[in-house]
């Protein structure tokens, strides 16, 4: 990139349909690395990518991606961008590997360079001796394989990718975004990447931008989301030794340093620093005899975010 | 995670020797070679739908119909050849201006097919969006596809036409009529070819299932032609032969045929084998190129919404 770090740059970027205004002044920069793109549904996400492809006019404002201008030069900005869609976009009836040639090729890739790129980017997502079967036969997992697949078969410089863990049960989400973690560590690609829920961006982001009704709310390092958004929460039975077993564990644990949010009733609401918290919650609860209901990771939904950001 | 990163075991049968083989990961490689834009992109899509509307590239029972009705197109023609040759005839029996015509019904079933396959299922999966969120755009997208149906009905109406003028030329019938006659049935043959590439086109991508697509297309091709037939046919018997050429007009068959007819020496299918009057014939002309251009600016309007 010629002297500038950004890769994506929007300027007072509105857009207006008849009835809705999608985009209402979106001032963003955004620079290398992973950035999750966080807003409710109907926030203007996918608008922001048609206007970044270079297939949607703005109304006003403008947007520059890898330097070039989105509304004069998206011809040269997809040679360049990979783009996966929220949406099945995959024809059931050709197999993965003739599936993503073909989008290479598209792409403007020779042929040769074509079939190469394809065994090594579906090498990189995981699809192994079932990239010949017909794509028709694939679980959700794999499909999302081939859809992040072809989007990067060009090597592209930039990719945007829509809600990819869309569908996915909590194993698939994780290896979905473990992937995009690797599409910039290991390939040096930078990611945008789309979802409504903040959790599942903040450990895959390097930066997140949340927008709300068009307009932006924040933009910022993960970091100073991290601590605000993750909590562990438990749940224990009483015992006879302990009638109030929910009590009981507060103070054990209190004792035991961890910080333990206030009131909560039956659940305990704790900050989950990191993983060995889970290790002293065992403990501590094995020590008291108490039956263990439930532990889960919370994570704070968009709202709350909205909530705080709001005066 | 499964996402293997490191390596993973190989379990070839030629690694037996060494058990501990491994596969090593040699990481992402960056593609540094040539991206040759739009314009090649353009016309990968063409070969790529051009050969998919022959089924190449896609599974063998997609191959069974194309062949088939290619098969059957090529038939006639071979049987003229033949007849010709041991009959000792000075012309074969149907004229190449009028071969796709006469075979129109094989011609606008495979038309059928070939069109909804080419569109519908990219409508259909939403692939659409892959496809314009790279170099090319609708216009490339609308070209290509109309260039390749265009091609794909060319070549299964003009190849039969090949093989007779090839059978014509060993059975010693005379080389420069067969010659001028050939090239004539090779326009009429173009003209045909384009005319019903981007109907079926348009017609096709109005529906996303394949079905309704392929009904639709025959619909559209069959029911204007009979209906003007059948009025053709009464304007005759009523003894008003003028309106007979003008009525021509009305469907994609009877304009082609017309046209045939009036410009390049063949015989009509019209009544009394009535050739249209010279005002007609402009007619004719504005009417074809009309629908073609009109088609296919449609088709561009078609996909203004279909992005992503």
């Amino acid at each position: 990139m010629s002297g500038s770090t950004s890769v994506i740059q929007t300027e007072s970027l509105t857009k207006r349909y008849p009835r809705v205004t999608a985009l209402d002044g979106l001032t963003v920069d955004i620079g290398p690395g992973v950035t999750g793109l966080v807003g409710a549904n109907g926030a203007g996400k996918s608008t922001l990518i048609k206007i970044l492809l270079g297939l949607a006019p703005a109304s006003a404002g403008s947007a520059r991606v890898l330097g070039k201008d989105a509304a004069a030069e998206g011809r040269a900005i997809r040679e360049q961008v990979g783009y996966m869609p929220e949406h099945d976009c995959l024809p059931p009836d050709v197999s993965a590997t003739e599936f993503v040639v073909h989008m290479g090729r598209m792409s403007g890739l020779p042929s040769t360079a074509a079939r190469e790129r394809t065994a090594d980017t579906l090498r990189h997502v995981g699809l192994y001796e079932e990239r010949y079967r017909p794509i028709g036969g694939y679980s959700t997992g794999m499909k999302q394989r081939v859809k992040l697949a072809q989007a990067l078969v060009h090597d592209p410089r930039l990719v945007l990718l829509d809600e990819p863990t869309n569908g996915l049960d909590p194993a698939g989400r994780d290896e979905m975004l473990g992937l995009i973690r690797r599409i910039h560590t290991d390939f040096g690609i930078s990611v945008l990447v789309t979802s409504h829920l903040l959790g599942e961006l903040e450990r895959t982001s390097d930066h997140i931008v949340v927008i709300d009704g068009g307009k932006l709310l924040r933009s910022q390092a993960t970091a100073s989301f991290t601590e605000a958004t993750a909590s562990l929460a438990v749940e224990v039975t009483d015992t006879e030794a302990h009638p109030h077993g929910a009590e009981a564990l507060r103070a054990a644990l209190t004792g035991a340093g961890v910080s333990v949010a206030p009131g909560g009733g039956h659940v305990l609401l704790l900050d989950l620093a990191d993983d060995s918290l889970y290790d002293t919650v065992r403990d501590a609860i094995a020590d008291l005899g108490l039956g263990l209901v439930r532990m889960e990771q919370r994570r704070h939904r968009i709202a709350e975010v909205f909530e705080e950001a709001r005066p | 995670m499964s996402i293997p990163a490191q390596s993973a075991p190989s379990g070839q049968p030629g690694a037996a020797g060494r058990p501990d083989a491994r596969i090593h990961n040699i990481g992402y490689r960056r593609y540094e070679g040539a991206r040759l834009g739009a314009s090649y992109a353009r016309r990968s899509l063409f070969v790529h739908s051009l050969r998919g509307s022959f089924g190449i590239g896609r599974t063998a029972r997609s191959k069974v119909l194309p062949f088939g009705l290619f098969a059957i197109m090529a038939v006639p023609a071979v049987i003229m050849v033949a007849v010709a040759s041991t009959t000792g005839l000075d012309e074969l029996p149907v004229e190449y201006t009028s071969y796709a015509l006469f075979m129109q019904p094989i011609v606008g079933l495979y038309l059928a097919l070939a069109a909804p396959q080419m569109v519908s299922l990219d409508l259909r999966f939403k692939t659409i969006p892959l496809y314009f969120s790279r170099p090319i755009d609708r216009f490339d997208y609308v070209a290509a596809k109309c260039a390749a149906l265009a091609a794909a009905l060319f070549l299964f109406a003009g190849v039969p036409l090949t093989i007779a003028y090839a059978g014509g030329l060993l059975a010693k019938l005379g080389f420069v009529d067969q010659t001028t006659a050939f090239g004539r049935g090779l326009v009429a043959t173009a003209v045909f070819a384009a005319l019903h590439a981007v109907l079926g086109l348009l017609i096709a991508s109005f529906t996303p299932r394949r079905g309704f697509g392929v009904a639709a297309v025959i619909g559209a091709l069959t029911i204007p032609y009979f209906a003007v037939t059948a009025v053709q046919a009464v304007a005759e018997e009523q003894g008003s032969a003028g309106a007979v050429g003008w009525l021509g007009l009305f469907s994609p068959g009877s304009l082609l045929d017309g046209l045939q007819s009036k410009f390049l020496g063949g015989t009509s299918g019209f009544p009394e084998e009535l050739v249209p009057s010279d005002a007609a014939g402009l007619g004719y002309l504005l009417v074809t190129a009309a629908l073609i251009v009109g088609s296919y600016l449609l088709l561009m309007r078609r996909y203004r919404k279909a992005g992503l």
